[in-house]
């Protein structure tokens, strides 16, 4: 698939002297959802920051759909849109104010169609008029959104978009960047939560302590580092795992009727054969096996511990 | 080159919204502090006090007053502008828009001389109230209006991006703009001081401003109109540097 923006060796020291990203290299794919999951202070925003110009790079080099973010910039800027993580807003001026000055600021000449189509699918609509300072968090986070999509952006970047956002929102939210993506637009989202991440994305960064750990695909990512468990229901409670399944480090349930197997499905052997004929060879009657994926949190506490 | 115009036109246009919304505040309070300036040099204390080269005082005091709030208007107006959307972080827009900081530049400063601009016509309408008001030389009282308005709103913006805190913000325009604004001739002429303190003057660049100014009107100045032409151009050009070297380093815009 076609790369649109192409990060290489991307470094940010911090005048405080924080080196927030080190070496990053990362190529993000046109037309995708490409989640950075990450702890605070892991430099998602610093690296967001850098691509839309926020800040400056320390070393390495940046392109969007070819053009260079330095040197190229008005090329790169016309094609992405921001959604900053705080809540930064004016505080007096109205929201179809502030969405028409956003389009204005991207040299686009205005829309006011399109301005209220874009409102009226963030149920902005009515809130038009309202000053930015009277509205709740959750509003301004919509505005935050449809600041970013007033210039018709190609790029989106969502920084933590749903931060203090309710469910309703976080729902409408994925809806629209679904509805997004499906017309082409390529989608970066930050987050600290796995769930998001294995619920929106197509691809999945992790970034930890200034350092891209790793970027899969979800379903990839899930599979290569995730481990199975085996979960196996008996028709008899038991009191302890029988001495010859020893070998296989089966935990028991506290209701003595589940035994579970967890197991590694990147090794070529699961084991799961020879368990079960182990299993046949003690005796006890199996009731149902059931297996269960490990999540995206687990891959991630495991992944962040062992760097 | 290409320039975006339509970002330099809605920053603008925000800009001079802003004033529009804050009219009580832009407008009223300069006008009234000029009135105000009035009553007490002009009518009360100035009728007692002699023609200064052949000019009634209440009239001598019109374009040192006119500079006053132009100078802290320019400024205040120019500095408020950059270092609220800093401040509450909206500035992350702009910073990531496909526009030059030049454009920035002019937007803002744009909006903040005009604005100052509007105001010294308000405020010499205001003083035709008073007084019976010639002007000799308009184009050069017009040029020495634009150039005051533009400069100093210039200068305005840059001590808005050096900002980090209000205070900062107050800072320049209470400890230097104003004395120098007062000890500038805004109330008096050069030639009334002791001969020390006229040197000691000459080195108030305020001086060279509010003295062109007053030439234009009254053919009346302490220092040659060249001298006080050159003076502001220099002080724009200082200025101008100094944005350009801002803009190279991303001077407390981009980390
Ligand atoms: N302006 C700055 N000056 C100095 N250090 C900074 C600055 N901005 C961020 N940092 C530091 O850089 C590191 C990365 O910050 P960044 O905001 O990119 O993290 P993040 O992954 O977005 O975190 P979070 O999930 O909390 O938003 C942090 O240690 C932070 O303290
Ligand atoms: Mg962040």
């Amino acid at each position: 698939m076609k790369s649109i923006v192409k990060i290489e060796a991307l470094s940010k020291v911090y005048a405080s002297g924080h080196q927030a990203l080190s070496r990053v290299d990362l190529e993000i794919r046109q037309g995708e959802i490409l989640a950075l999951l990450g702890p605070n202070g892991a430099g998602k925003t610093t690296l967001i920051s850098i691509i839309c110009g926020i800040v400056s790079a320390s070393t390495g080099s940046v392109s969007v759909a070819g053009y260079d973010i330095v040197r190229d910039y008005r090329q790169t800027r016309d094609l992405i849109g921001l959604v900053p993580q705080e809540l930064t807003l004016g505080a007096f001026d109205t929201v179809w104010n502030s969405v028409n000055f956003s389009r204005g600021l991207f040299g686009k000449s205005s829309d006011p169609a399109y301005l209220e189509q874009l409102l009226k699918d963030l149920s902005l609509w009515d809130k038009r008029d309202s000053e930015l300072r009277e509205l709740s968090g959750g509003m301004k986070r919509r505005v935050l959104i449809a600041k970013a999509l007033s210039h018709e952006p190609r790029i989106l970047f969502l920084d933590e978009p749903t931060a203090g956002v309710d469910v309703e929102l976080r729902q409408d939210m994925w809806k629209m960047v679904r509805k997004l993506n499906d017309s082409g637009v390529t989608i970066i989202l930050t987050t600290h939560y796995i769930e998001e991440a294995e619920e929106i994305a197509d691809r999945v960064g992790i970034i930890s302590e200034g350092r891209l750990l790793l970027v899969e695909d979800k379903q990839c990512l899930m599979q290569k580092l995730g481990t199975k468990q085996l979960l196996i229901e008996l028709r008899q409670a038991i009191d302890a795992v029988p001495a010859a399944l020893a070998d296989y480090s089966l935990e028991l349930s506290a209701d003595r009727y589940h035994l579970v197997y967890t197991y590694d499905t990147q090794s070529e052997r699961t084991g799961i054969t020879s368990l079960l004929q182990a299993l046949h060879g003690t005796g006890l009657s199996l009731k149902d096996l059931k297996s269960s994926q490990s999540s995206l949190e687990q891959i991630f506490v495991s992944l962040v511990s062992a760097k | 080159m290409r320039v975006n115009y339509q970002a330099i036109r809605v920053i603008y246009k925000y800009e001079m919204l802003r004033a529009w919304n804050t009219l009580l505040q832009s407008v009223a309070s300069p006008v009234i502090s000029t009135s105000l300036y009035f009553v007490v040099f002009g009518a009360a204390i100035g009728s007692r006090i002699e023609e200064i080269d052949g000019v009634s005082y209440g009239v001598f005091i019109v374009p040192g007053l006119v500079m006053l709030s132009l100078l802290t208007q320019s400024i205040a107006n120019a500095s408020f502008g950059i270092f609220f959307p800093k401040f509450t972080g909206s500035i992350y827009e702009v910073m990531s828009a496909p526009i030059s900081f030049f454009e920035i530049v002019v937007g803002y400063v744009g909006a903040a001389a005009s604005k100052s601009l509007i105001l010294g016509v308000i405020i010499l309408l205001t003083a035709n109230l008073f007084i019976d008001l010639n002007i000799a030389h308009p184009f050069v009282m017009v040029l020495f209006l634009v150039l005051t308005c533009v400069s100093f709103a210039l200068f305005g913006f840059i001590i808005g991006l050096w900002a980090t805190n209000f205070e900062k913000l107050q800072l320049i325009p209470m400890l230097v703009i104003t004395p120098l604004v007062f000890l500038g001739g805004s109330f008096y002429s050069v030639s009334m001081l002791p001969p020390a303190w006229q040197t000691v003057t000459l080195f108030n660049p305020v001086l060279y401003l509010i003295s062109g100014f007053r030439w234009s009107f009254f053919e009346v100045a302490d220092v040659s109109v060249a001298v006080s032409l050159a003076m502001i151009s220099l002080f724009l050009v200082v200025c101008l540097v100094l944005v350009w070297w801002m803009f190279k380093t991303g001077y407390r815009l981009k980390q």
